[in-house]
């Protein structure tokens, strides 16, 4: 193996409101536990961006360094930039593992560096931890949640895109002498093929994302309109959570897709799931029975659902919610 | 447009099933189509509808038996089909895979414009292949796609769901796409679309084809490997209760919520 590559490099995702993406601070501190398992290497960033103001919270969160390529053309993401940054900056660091977050930004970006580096990346991990061969094992759920695969890397860097929501970050993070670093962007020569002409942000009526939620009131097919969604809304604000949906609910016109849980929508894990009228089919319980603790209310006793359910309540969604946001709210 | 289709036959998630040592028992598991090629194919049909001088190629690498996939894409309008199979392809992780499809399409479709991929496939879930075929061929990428809004001089306009809303993407071609689920389904076929996928000569390739060696490919071309798989915790379900009336029901809950 080669011993030459060092250190942990942690991609750090800038969002488009030019906010450091919170998978970030998770990764950080997971890196603290591997690179103390790797004998106190370095935990360094990358920031790409059109600007950096950022400087305090990499010194919170024990980075050593942190690469800033910073230019007008890096306001927002775009692969052929920033890739090609990325490439640069690892070839320039030689980190032995490299982190990014496993957001639609990071999905992007990743594959694309590991393949022209010609090194293994393990894709969407929820676990990470250091073999007795000082080697990355990246755990990672594969067949829709049914079967966790630990993988390894032969070439350097060892490379991973890890779950939001998953790790934890620091209760009291380490602090350090941070020290930052200008790196100038070698992209003169590209040509972007692509531009984002138009952006239309979701509108959310209860002011969460699913993705980012710690409660979430998913509703499905009997729900039997966008109305019975408003209902589901009311809950969600009751309990300072998001609105979800199963894919009956969103095929029916009701809600959108970007709501969507399960096989064909997103996975998400938040503390509490509430699902109501939701017979949980396979495809759409692998989307959320990684769930810290989930209820369901179904007219229906045999309903699957309450196979994944902490608590299940026989009953009707259009009785039982109003009840309780009622009680939630006296 | 020369348009090629990148897709995976998978177990079906409904029928996973589990043999005495924890391991996903392959045999006798209903294979499908990945759910989101399902789109693919028809993004890719549906373009070649408006435009008039399109081929659509469909190829898939995997065991011989995924032919049949290929037909099935045959069924729903896509022109032909090849196999890439090989038993020095099998272990194959993203890098080797995409390498591998990569190297099919430049042999044996040559100067494609587009390529179309699924976002993930089931069984892996990685969505690394596509971005990394894009790579491989030096073309353009679109992730997380929704929907071709428009084709105007070489340039594709695209509809990509991220976290916080949808962007309008305007891609130059060549580029690759990877699709996630459409607001609208995949056809089904129609009698004549059997019959052609019935007539179609499905071709295989093995790895000389396309000029690969055996370092590029299958296990040996793979930067990755699995050291261990087990199966997670199950869940168990917990109480199933019948409350009285609403309230009772609600209380329950309350108090459940705030434990
Ligand atoms: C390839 C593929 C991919 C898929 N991907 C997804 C995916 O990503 N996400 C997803 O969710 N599904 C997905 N599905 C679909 C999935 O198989 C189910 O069809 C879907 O999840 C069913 O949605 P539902 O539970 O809302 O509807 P139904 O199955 O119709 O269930 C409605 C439930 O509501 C209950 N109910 C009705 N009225 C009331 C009431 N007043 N009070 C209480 N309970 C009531 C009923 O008892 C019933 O259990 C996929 C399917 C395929 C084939
Ligand atoms: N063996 C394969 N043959 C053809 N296409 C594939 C293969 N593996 C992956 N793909 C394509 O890559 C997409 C993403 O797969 P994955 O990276 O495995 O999640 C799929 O939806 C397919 O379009």
């Amino acid at each position: 193996m080669d011993n030459e590559n060092k250190g942990i490099l942690i991609y750090a995702e800038i969002t488009r409101d030019g906010e450091l993406a919170s998978v970030v601070l998770e990764l950080a501190n997971t890196a603290q536990d591997l690179a103390q398992k790797l004998g106190g290497v370095e935990v360094n960033a990358l920031v790409i961006s059109s600007e950096f103001t950022q400087h305090s919270i990499f010194q919170n969160n024990g980075f050593d360094k942190v690469y800033v390529v910073k230019d007008e053309k890096l306001k927002y993401y775009n692969t052929e930039y920033y890739s090609k940054i990325t490439i640069d900056v690892i070839n320039e660091t030689k980190p032995q593992i490299v982190l990014i977050g496993a957001t639609t930004q990071g999905r992007d970006l990743a594959p694309r560096v590991s393949s022209t580096l010609n090194t293994g990346l393990t894709a969407d991990c929820t676990h990470l931890d250091i073999n007795e061969k000082g080697m990355l094992a990246a755990t990672r759920p594969t067949f829709g949640g049914n079967l966790m695969a630990t993988i390894l890397c032969k070439n350097m860097p060892q490379m991973a895109t890890v779950r939001p929501k998953v790790l934890k970050k620091a209760e009291n993070p380490i602090v350090k002498n941070t020290e930052f670093i200008e790196m100038k962007p070698q992209i003169n020569g590209i040509d972007p093929k692509t531009e984002i002409i138009e952006f239309i942000k979701n509108i959310q009526t209860t002011g969460k994302r699913i993705d980012e939620a710690e409660v979430i009131i998913a509703g499905g097919k009997g729900l039997k309109s966008p109305e019975g969604f408003k209902l589901l809304e009311e809950l969600a604000n009751a309990l300072g959570g998001a609105v979800g949906a199963s894919r009956a609910a969103v095929d029916a016109g009701w809600v959108d897709h970007s709501i969507q849980i399960g096989q064909t929508g997103k996975t998400v894990m938040p503390k509490l799931y509430i699902a109501c009228a939701i017979s949980g089919a396979v495809q759409h319980t692998v989307g959320m029975n990684s769930s810290d603790k989930i209820i369901a209310i179904n007219k229906d006793p045999k309903a699957p659902i309450f196979q994944v359910a902490d608590l299940g309540i026989v009953g009707d969604v259009f009785e039982i919610v109003p009840e309780l946001i009622k009680q939630l709210k006296g | 447009m020369k348009i090629v289709l990148c897709i995976k036959q998978v177990p079906d998630t409904a029928d996973i099933k589990w043999t005495e040592n924890n391991t996903i028992q392959r045999e006798g598991v209903e294979s499908v189509i990945n759910p989101f090629d399902m789109y693919a194919i028809e993004t890719a049909v549906r373009l070649k509808e408006k435009l008039n001088d399109a081929h659509v190629t469909v190829v898939s690498m995997g065991p011989p038996q995924a032919e049949e996939i290929l037909k099935k894409a045959v069924s729903m309008g896509v022109d032909e089909g090849f196999l890439v199979s090989d038993r020095k392809f099998a272990g194959a992780d993203t890098v080797a895979t995409s390498r591998t499809l990569a190297a099919a399409i430049k042999e044996k479709v040559g100067d494609a414009d587009l390529v179309i991929c699924g976002q993930f496939a089931t069984d892996g879930d990685t969505a690394q292949t596509g971005p990394s075929i894009a790579q491989q061929l030096n073309f353009a990428q679109v992730t997380y796609v929704k929907e071709i809004t428009d084709y105007k001089d070489g340039v594709l306009t695209v509809k990509k769901e991220v976290e916080d809303g949808v962007e309008t993407i305007d891609v130059k071609l060549p580029a690759v796409l990877c699709m996630l689920k459409c607001d609208y389904e995949p056809r089904r076929p129609l009698i004549q679309g059997f019959v052609k996928a019935h007539d179609a000569k499905i071709q295989s390739y093995g790895m000389d084809d396309i000029k690969l060696s055996p370092e590029e490919v299958g296990m040996k071309g793979s930067p990755t490997y699995v050291s261990k798989a087990f199966r997670p915790e199950q869940k168990q379900g917990g109480e199933v209760i019948t409350p009285k009336n609403p309230q009772e029901a609600a209380k329950m809950l309350k108090d459940f919520i705030n434990r």
